[in-house]
């Protein structure tokens, strides 16, 4: 159905040409759900809009063959391709909110494509539209068909760009690292339903992604892509238990899963003894009845509600729960820059909740608790250096000047694996892995003993993220801190922390040591997140 | 909609106390401004006597507060009072001024949109094209001549030169009778009592002064709109639509252009503000009887009321077109009103 042949791909940039991808080919047979994996900068993407015709203006195909049912979809004429797209090949996002129209009408976007291919006149466009709401099972279809982006959840954006790229009943669904950005309950909903509707219509499909284990769960066969070339490919159960190519060997090892120590992410020969970090019986951070209330438009919002758990000496808690479950405001308040509506905040027996958010910034205490931000590219100011980035909280926090700052500043660089010429570089020079060093750096310049982690590795690709954990554990060990690590990826929290707090609705619903709450779970809410979660197959030992 | 309607009537109650401040403020400044009112209308012959029972007959002898507490009394009943220079009550000559004003600026910002926002949209679809530097030319071109003097060009070129425009003097020239007054724009008068020829007539003065400030303003507007689209085009919903195939002009004009023009909208407002503000200059060059060089008059001779008339009508003309910009926002984007914006 789908061929490409020795396809090409490059881009004019102001530096020459930069080929993204460099010659792969594959086929794609009828109803087949093939799976392009590969880290950021490997030209998964950039294959599928090759194949939509739709790279930007300095994009190009330089050479190769792509054929799609004896069409030939590097010659079709602009107008033809026009047909094909949405009719034939229909192509869903990331981050399915941007991906429509902010000021539109989700009905009317899907009316567009409808009339667009001539499926729909103007009299049943609107009948039509909403059954296309109701083919991705949106509930009062009828309701949603008048509804705007904003005011719809993500997973329900996403189904509607489903609706959108199904509307038309095409024959190829391409998707683009279809749930990033969704929570992982929401990302196994919406998965289904696309896996549903695909196999339903006799549909193929192209899952692109960075995760192993989604890829592994919904696609038939997997190809695995580095540099723009494709380094291996095959079924997934045997590609990811039995990989042969030492790229796909160091992408499995990287991906979080069951029953997998932190040491085990990261390639054989890097594998160093992690030193122990001792917990002590001291509580470090006691929360006791915290509670955060908005004042919205309809009535108090309940943001958080009554929380209370306690952060020993060298412990790591982890904290886990979808978007809107209070985790990031709860983190807010910890690291004192929200102010709590009521409770308290015992850090070694002072109450930091009596302190306005406002006056911690000059309180001695403020260079004791330090936080990593989830984007480490957002999280730096652009316009300064890697050493004024660090240089800052020691500049405000401690007397250390001149000579003995620029020393604590490399040794800060040395600590987090940050090479020392890479400190007079700016943001935008460095990679996403250096990015994430110098905010663990900075994080750490003050000596904290607590340290809240907002998913610090959420934007990393998995290799990186393997070392960025390592470099964690490494640092808690060596510095006897505590964390609090905020995440959604229970996997990454199950290799790193010693306890785990579920969140959901602002409240906790489980809590307890991280074996009890993830191997044997009781409540419900965390079964259900630990089954949304997909899983690798976990590689033989023979490499 | 019902955040949308609470924050449209929010918007509006804003603009009260913003008012009541201009109100304030203008009463104050008008008091700071250098000079002695009461010896400036005795003129240069007066002796203390005759300038004090000036003062006492302008009320300028009285504390601040009771001067503003009549001032607003007079403004409760639509008195701006009345100007010394000239002897006419504010607001009739506001009345008679104000819509020259508006009709010059309105006139040039559709011109200077109609020539902007298309040029600005061509430039942005095709980056380093002749379009996009044709657009980059005029822009600065726009911005860097002064519109005292592109307009005498205009006037040396297009009346002296060539002849084909009429004299700058004023609205109309003298050979036609002023329209019968309905809304004081005089395209719009003239075309209501269906008098084409006073019609041509006005628009003919009209097109130098237009052109002029059109110039001006053609700089931001251009610009905004190329960024605006740029950025619109790039946006993750545009490369939805291509994929999803639709044709080019659905994807331009139905996606990205609306999008686009919410920054544009604003742009607008902000340039329309100033435009009002500066638009002096041309009303100098063009002998225009325009609100702008009224109240530069008024202020060379300390004309108390005329002044503060002017402020006043400024400022509630600048709270009516923010409020005009917001509600064009609320119609654009579904989002205005909520918390998503």
């Amino acid at each position: 159905m789908l061929s490409i042949k020795d396809l090409q791909v490059a881009f004019r940039t102001r530096k020459g040409e930069v080929s993204a991808v460099r010659g792969i080919s594959f086929e794609l047979a009828r109803g087949e759900r093939l799976g392009i994996v590969g880290e950021s900068g490997s030209g998964k993407s950039v294959t599928s809009y090759a194949l939509m015709r739709i790279l930007d203006a300095n994009g190009r195909i330089k050479a190769g063959d792509a054929v799609y049912s004896g069409i030939d979809l590097r010659k079709a004429a602009e107008r033809d391709m026009r047909d094909l797209r949405g009719r034939e090949i229909s192509m869903i996002f990331q981050n399915p909110r941007a991906a429509l129209n902010p000021i539109r009408k989700v009905g009317h976007q899907i009316e567009d494509v409808l009339r667009q291919h001539a499926r729909a006149t103007r009299q049943d466009a609107r009948q039509k539209a909403i059954a296309a709401l109701e083919a991705v099972k949106i509930r009062d279809a009828e309701a949603r068909y008048d509804a705007y982006p904003f005011e719809l959840s993500g997973g329900m954006c996403q189904r509607v760009v489903c609706a959108i790229a199904l509307a038309c009943d095409p024959k190829l669904m391409i998707m683009d690292e279809p749930t990033t950005g969704l929570d992982i309950t929401t990302q196994k909903a919406v998965m289904d339903l696309v896996d549903e509707l695909v196999t339903a219509r006799g549909m193929s499909s192209i899952l692109i992604t960075h995760d192993l284990g989604l890829a592994s769960e919904y696609c038939d066969r997997i190809v695995v892509m580095k540099d723009g070339q494709i380094v291996e490919e095959g079924a997934p159960q045997l590609l990811l238990s039995a990989p042969q190519h030492p790229y796909t060997r160091k992408l499995v090892d990287a991906t979080p899963r069951r029953g997998v120590t932190i040491r085990e992410l990261l390639p054989q020969e890097e594998r160093r003894p992690l030193a122990p970090h001792v917990v002590a019986e001291t509580p470090l951070l006691e929360v006791r009845n915290l509670t955060k209330t908005y004042q919205g438009k309809s009535g108090p919002v309940h943001a958080v509600r009554d929380i209370s758990f306690t952060i020993r000496e060298g412990q790591s808690v982890g904290l886990v729960g979808e978007s809107g479950c209070g985790k990031s405001t709860t983190s807010a308040m910890l690291v004192r820059l929200l102010d709590p509506t009521s409770g308290q905040l015992l850090y070694r027996g002072e109450d930091l909740a009596q302190m306005p958010a406002a006056d911690f910034a000059r309180n001695p205490l403020r260079g004791k608790i330090q936080m990593v931000f989830q984007d480490a590219t957002d999280s730096l100011n652009p316009r300064h250096t890697s050493r004024q980035s660090i240089a800052e909280p020691l500049k405000r926090m401690t007397d250390l000047r001149g000579a003995a700052l620029a020393a604590r500043v490399e040794e800060l660089a040395s600590v987090t694996g940050l090479p020392e010429h890479l400190l007079d570089r700016f943001p935008h020079q460095l990679s996403g892995g250096q990015k994430a060093r110098v905010g663990i750096a900075r994080a750490i310049a003050t000596e904290p003993d607590f340290l809240i982690l907002d998913e610090p590795t959420a934007a990393l690709d998995v290799s990186i993220q393997a070392v960025a954990l390592n470099l964690l554990a490494d640092l808690r060990a060596r510095l006897g801190m505590s964390y609090l690590f905020v995440s959604h990826d229970l996997n990454v929290v199950r290799m790193l922390c010693d306890h785990v707090i579920v969140m959901k609705g602002g409240e906790i619903v489980d809590a307890g040591p991280v074996e009890q709450v993830m191997d044997s779970p009781s409540h419900p809410y965390t079964r259900e997140l630990l089954e949304a979660a997909p899983q690798v197959p976990i590689p033989t030992a023979a490499a | 909609m019902g955040a949308r309607g609470t924050a449209i009537g929010l918007r509006i109650a804003q603009a009260i106390p913003v008012l009541f401040g201009v109100i304030v403020i203008s009463f104050l400044l008008t008091r700071a401004l250098p000079g002695d009112p009461a010896a400036q209308f005795a003129g240069a012959m007066a002796t203390e006597e005759s300038i004090e029972q000036v003062r006492t007959s302008l009320g300028l002898d009285k504390p601040l507060v009771t001067q503003f507490g009549l001032y607003l009394g007079q403004l409760a009943r639509g008195d701006l009072g009345q100007s010394v220079s000239t002897g006419q009550p504010v607001i009739e000559e506001l009345a008679s001024r104000l819509p020259a004003s508006l009709e010059l600026t309105l006139f040039a910002l559709i011109l200077s949109c109609a020539v902007a926002i298309p040029l600005g949209v061509l430039a942005a679809t095709r980056p380093g094209s002749w379009v996009d530097q044709l657009c980059r030319l005029l822009v600065t071109a726009g911005v860097s001549l002064p519109t005292f003097f592109t307009g005498i060009v205009l006037v040396y070129v297009f009346y002296y030169l060539l002849g084909i425009a009429p004299s700058p003097l004023g609205r109309l020239d003298f050979i036609y009778l002023d329209p019968p007054h309905v809304t004081g724009f005089f395209l719009i008068d003239a075309a209501l009592a269906g008098d084409w020829e006073t019609w041509f007539g006005a628009l003919k003065q009209l097109i130098l002064p237009g052109l002029t400030l059109a110039l001006f303003t053609l700089a931001p507007i251009a610009r905004m709109t190329r960024a605006a689209m740029l950025s619109a085009l790039s946006a993750d919903y545009v490369r939805t639509a291509r994929a999803a195939g639709l044709a080019p002009r659905k994807v331009l004009y139905g996606y990205a252009f609306r999008n686009a023009l919410l920054p544009v909208v604003t742009t607008l407002g902000m340039v329309f503000s100033f435009v009002l503000g500066a638009n002096v200059l041309v009303e100098k060059v063009f002998a225009w009887p325009g609100i702008g060089s009224y109240a530069v008059e008024a202020l060379v001779v300390s004309d108390y009321a005329a002044v503060q008339g002017f402020v006043l009508s400024m400022a509630l003309l600048f709270v009516l077109l923010n409020l005009i910009i917001d509600l064009a926002y609320s119609v654009i984007d579904p989002r205005f009103g909520t918390s998503a914006k």
